[in-house]
């Protein structure tokens, strides 16, 4: 498999107005594969959020290096290249909308890019499509649900037509449903369109579903594997300030109290037939 | 147990008389214990934040009453000042409220506002700075240069400071990560122990409601759709969830083990009692 953003040693410290200059990252050597749905967790201020921004040169390292298909971040006259392969989508709904009526919204980076017209009204067209927000083409964003106005933003992310997208805490000001849509239209895209998709996150249930976790703790990789492989280490995830699913939480009170249950059964549905299994 | 609140036949109608009209709250009565800590849920659109506005005399009914202690709130027009020190309410995302030069005098605000001076003002300062987790260090410090979770502590405590007899906070873990989401629910339930105060808790998030509250109330289209104890309310997840809400994650690994025939009961909503009724029925060989 290719990686589509490879980091090497990656470090950066912001400089504050005192001139020190705090680590943020401290070393991070990870690849991306192309295709995959990489969830990255931690708690506030572990890093996670600052790796995100150095993914589409946001923010650029401090030492050592991002390479985003093969393509230096640091490299001025790559920018624009960069951030065309590499979309993001922020927190706030509401920070992201730039324009008055929804489709002009998502036409607003490919006309940026310089795309032909006809080519910007089918680009438009299908972005919408694909985050099932066609019937909203001519509304008001700002009168849309949080949800909603998510799916927006990601249709004008995809409307660029990137290789990657990178999702820093999207969902985190949007209630049960509004990030249910969210979550369900990234996981579409990744499967159907074959988009890599980075979902910087503190829901651990959000990353279940994922390819892969990487649990950031203090600027460094702490853990990186299959949600099953991180989820089961409840000790590791709750010395660095996380939680860990309910499930995997009833399934290490019942090892401890000596039944035979795998510690990996994430879902609801495996949780409840591992504990069958083991109580049948 | 004596009512703090009574909400008789609340109704508020947005856009009277345009194309829009619109009830966000209709016909809705309900009663809020003294002492209580109750839970609010139902999803964006349900009528939550209109509802609570009304608590305070933020909002007006269209029709209807709110009773604070036996007296409807809007019998003295002129008097919703005092409501609202009687009813303290914490927004959404607080700490973009904050404006004061220091923690200390932002935290003051509320109480000198009640007439509040000297050593009276500075005891509640401090004590309510302490009852969420604001160290003494960061009372002179700018508001502005604290983190996210800090600046959400010191918008609390200025609201608490004002000693308010109902609380009421809307998403007040919204955001934070799941040690800050923790660390600040155990500063508000160590609140409720000490003071006995009323507590609203308005949340999306079901699990923590779970945890937090004595009594939950659904709203759905803004009705009621239920109300009752957290076992009562979860006893119902398939309602729940049909109903567009979520229902704790350890209810559905109960509701997925009685699917496959194992005799739990339904209504469990903690890892603690989902564990101790496997291990019972481990105990009774019981079989899938």
């Amino acid at each position: 498999m290719n990686s589509i953003i490879r980091t090497d040693e990656l470090r950066f410290s912001y400089t504050t107005a005192e001139g020190v200059a705090p680590v943020v990252l401290d070393g991070v050597s990870l690849e991306i594969e192309e295709g995959s749905f990489v969830a990255v967790l931690g708690h506030n201020g572990s890093g996670k959020s600052t790796l995100a921004k150095t993914f589409n040169a946001v923010l650029l390292p401090t030492d050592g290096q991002v390479l985003v298909e093969g393509m230096d971040t640091r490299d001025e006259s790559l920018l624009l290249d960069i951030r065309r392969t590499v979309g993001m989508v922020f927190q706030n709904p509401d920070n992201q909308i730039v324009a008055n009526v929804v489709e002009e919204d998502v036409a607003f980076a490919p006309e940026n890019l310089g795309v032909p017209t006809e080519e910007i009204r089918k680009r438009v067209d299908d972005a919408l499509a694909a985050v099932r927000m066609s019937q909203f083409v001519t509304h008001a964003p700002h009168l849309l649900s949080g949800g909603q106005k998510q799916r927006v933003a990601i249709a004008g992310v995809i409307a660029m037509e990137p290789a990657c997208i990178v999702l820093d805490e999207a969902t985190a000001m949007l209630d049960p449903i509004g990030r249910q849509e969210v979550l369900s239209t990234i996981h579409r895209l990744n499967r159907e369109k074959g988009i890599t998709v980075v979902l910087i996150t503190h829901h651990m249930n959000e990353a279940e579903e994922a390819d892969r976790v990487i649990v950031m703790n203090d600027g460094r990789v702490a853990m990186d594997g299959t949600p099953q492989a991180v989820f089961s280490q409840v000790e590791r995830l709750r010395d660095m300030g996380l939680t860990v699913p309910d499930t995997v939480d009833l399934l290490d009170r019942l090892r401890r109290d000596g039944v035979d249950v795998p510690l990996d059964a994430l879902t609801v549905e495996a949780c409840a037939a591992a504990i069958c299994a083991a109580l049948g | 147990m004596k009512p703090i609140l009574e909400i008789q036949h609340l109704t508020h109608t947005y856009g009277i008389g345009t194309p829009f009209q619109r009830s966000a709250v209709e016909d809705m009565s309900f009663e809020v214990y003294e002492g209580e800590f109750l839970g609010i849920i139902g999803h964006t659109g349900s009528g939550k934040s209109t509802l609570i506005q009304h608590l305070n005399g933020l909002l007006k009914p269209t029709e209807g009453q709110i009773l604070l202690g036996g007296r409807d709130i809007w019998a003295e027009p002129k008097k919703i000042r005092d409501v609202r020190f009687r009813v303290g309410l914490v927004f959404q995302y607080p700490e973009y409220q904050l404006f004061e030069e220091t923690v200390y005098k932002d935290i003051a605000f509320g109480p000198t506002n009640q007439g509040k001076t000297g050593e009276e003002l500075d005891h509640c300062v401090r004590e309510s700075a302490r009852l969420v987790g604001v160290r003494d260090d960061q009372l002179e410090k700018s508001p502005f240069e604290l983190s996210g979770g800090q600046k959400r502590r010191v918008a609390l405590a200025g609201v608490l400071a004002m000693e308010p007899e109902v609380l009421i906070l809307d998403e007040p873990t919204a955001g934070l990560d799941p040690a800050g989401r923790e660390n600040l629910m155990a500063n508000i339930r160590d609140y409720h122990r000490n003071k006995g105060n009323t507590i609203i808790l308005v949340s999306h998030s079901m699990d923590e409601i779970a945890q937090n509250v004595d009594r939950i109330l659904v709203l759905k289209d803004a009705h009621i759709l239920m109300s009752g104890a957290p076992a009562e309310v979860f006893a119902r997840g398939e309602e729940l969830i049909s109903a567009g809400l979520d229902v704790p994650q350890i209810t559905r690994v109960a509701m997925a083990l009685r699917a496959r025939g194992l005799d739990v009961d339904p209504a469990v909503y903690t890892v603690e009692a989902l564990e101790r009724q496997l291990l019972a029925l481990r105990k009774g060989g019981a079989p899938c």
